[in-house]
C-alpha cells in the first residue's frame, strides 16, 4: 500500500550529509508521526522517512474520527441535522451552524430578517476569534511555550461566556435556526460584551507581545512550511493559509452573505506563505472580528429573528395550545418536516480555517437526498505531506499547526 | 390545457447567466445540459471529455477556474434524475387522492431516471473573477468509472480518493487511488444508497504486507 520507491527524487541530500551517508549506508528511517502524539492538536498519522534530520518522504492519512456525517444527515430531517453540524468544527460550531442553516434556507428560497443576520454575524465573529485563540495558543505550546496559551485560555473562555449569554451553551451551540435563530439575544448584551471584548483584547495582546517577538518562535515558524501561492491555489488551501499566501479570497468579500457587504473591515494578507505569516494573518483576523462584532453591536435594529415562513420556523407555543390550525401546523413540521422544492444548492461561507461550503440535493421530502459539507481542514491538509518533504522533522509540528486540522470536521 | 402549459413554461425556459454564455462560447458541444438554478451555474458534461472540460476551463484567461472546491458524487438509486419530474408527479398524485381516493391504484410512481445511476459533481471557483460553477458526470452503476482530474487540479487528489472511498467510483489516472477514511479491508462503499445505515461491521483482518501468520489451534 505505501509506495516502496520511498525516495523523493526531487529533494537531493547535498554536501557533507551526502558524503557522510555514502560512506555510512543508512536507510532512511522510518518514522509514526501520530495519530495520538503529544505535538499535534488533531488525530492524524504522519508517515516520516528520514535522513537525518531531514524529512525525504512523507504520507499523511486522516481519518481516524470519521462517524458518517453524511450518511446520518440523509436519515434525518433538515431540522434535526443542525446539532450534527455542531460537531464539525467544534472550536467555532456557530460557523458550521450558520453555514448549513443558510444552505436550506437558499433551498427554501428564504430572507431572513436584518436583526437575525446581525446576531449570526456576532456569533459567527466570536466563533472566529475563539477558534483563532485556540489555534495560536495549541501551537504555541506544541512550540514549547506554554505561558501563552494560558492568557489565550482565559481569552477564550471570556469569549464562550459571550456565546453562553447569547444561545446557553458553551461549544455545542445549536444556536441557528432555519429561517432564524433559536432565541433573541439577551437586552443587555451590548453591556455584557463590550467590557469582555476589550478584556479578552488585552490578554490576547499580551499573549501576542510574548510571541511576536520571541527569538525561538520566529526561528522555528519563519520560512518553514512554505507552499508557493500557485500551488495553494491548485492544491485547493483557503483560508488564512491561501491569504499568508498573498491571495486576498475570502468568502466574506467575494461573495457577501448576511450583513458583511455593509460592514466595514479589512483582509490581511502575507507575503512569504510560512508559518509566521499564518500566525500573523490569524493575529490581525482576530482583530478585525473584533472590530466588526463592535460595528454590529452600534447597527443593531430592532426587530423580529425569524422568518415569517411557515414552512419551517414553528409556530409558538402560545398559538399551538390555544388554536387548532397550529397545533396542525407543528405536529406536522415535527413530524415531517419542512419540506423545499426538489433541486440542489451550494452555499459557503468563510469558517475560521476557509471555505466551508454545504451541498444539498432535495429530493422534495422532508429530508436530504444528499447533504455534503465541503470542510475547509480537509482540503488545508492535502498539501500537507507536499509542505513538510525536504524540511526538517521539528518543521512538521509549526506547519501542522498552523494549518488548524479540527479531525471531527477532516474526518467527519 | 395543452395549448397553456407551452405559454407558462416560455418564460421559465433558461436565461443564460453571463457566465454560461461565456462557458457555453467556450466549450460548444461538449456541454450536454446546462441550467440556473437559485443563482448556481450547472453544466453537465459526458465523462469521457472531463479532463479535456477541465483544462479548458482552467487555461482560459476569460474562465480561469483556478481553484477546485470540491467532488462529490450523488447516488440518484433508481430515482428520476435530478428529481425535476417528481414533484409535478407527486402533485399529481396528491390531487388524485384527495378527489378520489377509491382511485389510488391508477396513482403514477415517478419514472425511472434514464441517466446512468452515479453522477460525479465539482465545484469551482474562480480567485481572480469570482465566479463559481458546477459540473455534473453522468457514470453508470455497471462500470463506474472516469478520469481523473489530478493532472489538472492537484486538489482533487483527496477529494477524488473520499469519492472512492464512499461512492465506489474509480478514477482512472489518479496516481494513488486507496481509500482515506476507511480502512483497505473493509467492505462496500458506505454512502451508496443500497448500503444500509446501520450496515455494520466488524473490523475486518489485514492482510497487507507485514500481516501476522493465523494463529495455528493447539
Amino acid at each position: 500500500m505505501l509506495d516502496p520507491e520511498r525516495k523523493n527524487p526531487a529533494v537531493p541530500i547535498e554536501g557533507n550529509q551526502a558524503a557522510a551517508l555514502e560512506e555510512l549506508h543508512t536507510p532512511p528511517m522510518r518514522l509514526q508521526f501520530g495519530p495520538s502524539h503529544p505535538a499535534t492538536h488533531g488525530t492524524v498519522k504522519i508517515t516520516l522517512d528520514l535522513e537525518g534530520e531531514q524529512v525525504v518522504w512523507s504520507d499523511v492519512e486522516v481519518g481516524y474520527l470519521h462517524r458518517g456525517f453524511e450518511k446520518e444527515c440523509e436519515t434525518g430531517y433538515y431540522y434535526q441535522n443542525i446539532p450534527y453540524t455542531d460537531r464539525l468544527n467544534y472550536s467555532s460550531p456557530i460557523l458550521n451552524n450558520t453555514g448549513y442553516c443558510m444552505a436550506v434556507e437558499k433551498l427554501f428560497g428564504i430572507a431572513t430578517p436584518e436583526r437575525c443576520n446581525y446576531i449570526r454575524v456576532i456569533g459567527c465573529e466570536l466563533s472566529r476569534m475563539a477558534d483563532h485563540m485556540l489555534c495560536i495558543g495549541a501551537s504555541a505550546m506544541e512550540l514549547a511555550a506554554f505561558t501563552p496559551m494560558l492568557y489565550l485560555i482565559e481569552g477564550r473562555e471570556l469569549i464562550l461566556d459571550m456565546i453562553d449569554s447569547l444561545c446557553g451553551a458553551r461549544v455545542t451551540t445549536n444556536f441557528v435556526r432555519i429561517g432564524g435563530i433559536s432565541a433573541d439575544m439577551p437586552h443587555n448584551f451590548p453591556e455584557f460584551a463590550r467590557p469582555r471584548l476589550d478584556r479578552a483584547l488585552k490578554l490576547f495582546e499580551d499573549a501576542d507581545k510574548l510571541l511576536t517577538e520571541n527569538p525561538v518562535f520566529r526561528q522555528r515558524m519563519e520560512g518553514t512550511g512554505y507552499l508557493s501561492r500557485e500551488d495553494l491555489i491548485a492544491w485547493g488551501v483557503t483560508g488564512p493559509l491561501l491569504r499568508a499566501g498573498g491571495e486576498p479570497y475570502d468568502v466574506r468579500k467575494v461573495h457577501p452573505y448576511l450583513v458583511y457587504g455593509e460592514l466595514d473591515f479589512d483582509v490581511p494578507v502575507g507575503e512569504h506563505s510560512d508559518n509566521f505569516d499564518r500566525y500573523l494573518v490569524r493575529l490581525e483576523e482576530f482583530r478585525q472580528s473584533r472590530r466588526i462584532i463592535l460595528q454590529c453591536l452600534e447597527r443593531m435594529p430592532d426587530g423580529p429573528v425569524d422568518a415569517d415562513d411557515p414552512r419551517v420556523r414553528w409556530p409558538g407555543k402560545g398559538r399551538v395550545f390555544n388554536r387548532m390550525e397550529e397545533l396542525i401546523d407543528q405536529f406536522k413540521l415535527v413530524t415531517e418536516g419542512g419540506m423545499p422544492p426538489a433541486g440542489e444548492v451550494y452555499h459557503a461561507v468563510e469558517a475560521a480555517n476557509g471555505e466551508l461550503g454545504f451541498y444539498i440535493v432535495s429530493d422534495g421530502t422532508g429530508k436530504p437526498w444528499k447533504c455534503r459539507c465541503r470542510a475547509p481542514s480537509f482540503s488545508n491538509m492535502s498539501p500537507l505531506s507536499k509542505m513538510i518533504t525536504g524540511g526538517q522533522l521539528a518543521d512538521v509540528v509549526p506547519t501542522f499547526g498552523m494549518i488548524n486540522m479540527i479531525g471531527g470536521e477532516c474526518d467527519r | 390545457m395543452s395549448a397553456e402549459k407551452p405559454e407558462e413554461k416560455a418564460p421559465a425556459a433558461p436565461e443564460l447567466s453571463p457566465l454560461l454564455e461565456k462557458v457555453l462560447a467556450r466549450l460548444g458541444d461538449r456541454v450536454l445540459e446546462r441550467h440556473t438554478a437559485r443563482g448556481d451555474d450547472r453544466i453537465h458534461v459526458a465523462r469521457e471529455r472531463i479532463l479535456e472540460v477541465a483544462r479548458i476551463l482552467r487555461d482560459d484567461p476569460e474562465l480561469n477556474f483556478d481553484l477546485l472546491l470540491d467532488v462529490t458524487a450523488i447516488d440518484y438509486f433508481g430515482q428520476p434524475d435530478d428529481f425535476e419530474t417528481k414533484l409535478q408527479v407527486w402533485d399529481q398524485n396528491r390531487a388524485v387522492m384527495r378527489r378520489l381516493p377509491q382511485r389510488r391504484h391508477e396513482l403514477v410512481l415517478p419514472p425511472r431516471g434514464p441517466e446512468p445511476r452515479f453522477a460525479v459533481v465539482y465545484h469551482l471557483t474562480s480567485t481572480r473573477l469570482a465566479h463559481r460553477l458546477r459540473i455534473k458526470c453522468r457514470v453508470p452503476e455497471d462500470d463506474p468509472k472516469i478520469a481523473s482530474v489530478t493532472p489538472v487540479w492537484p486538489a482533487a487528489n483527496w477529494l477524488e480518493r473520499e469519492t472512492w472511498d464512499l461512492y465506489g467510483i474509480v478514477f482512472e489516472g489518479h496516481p494513488d487511488l486507496r481509500r482515506i477514511y476507511l480502512y483497505e479491508e473493509f467492505v462496500g462503499h458506505p454512502l451508496r444508497k443500497d448500503y444500509a445505515k446501520h450496515g455494520e461491521q466488524p473490523i475486518q483482518e489485514y492482510v497487507g504486507p507485514g500481516a501476522k501468520e493465523p494463529r495455528r489451534p493447539h
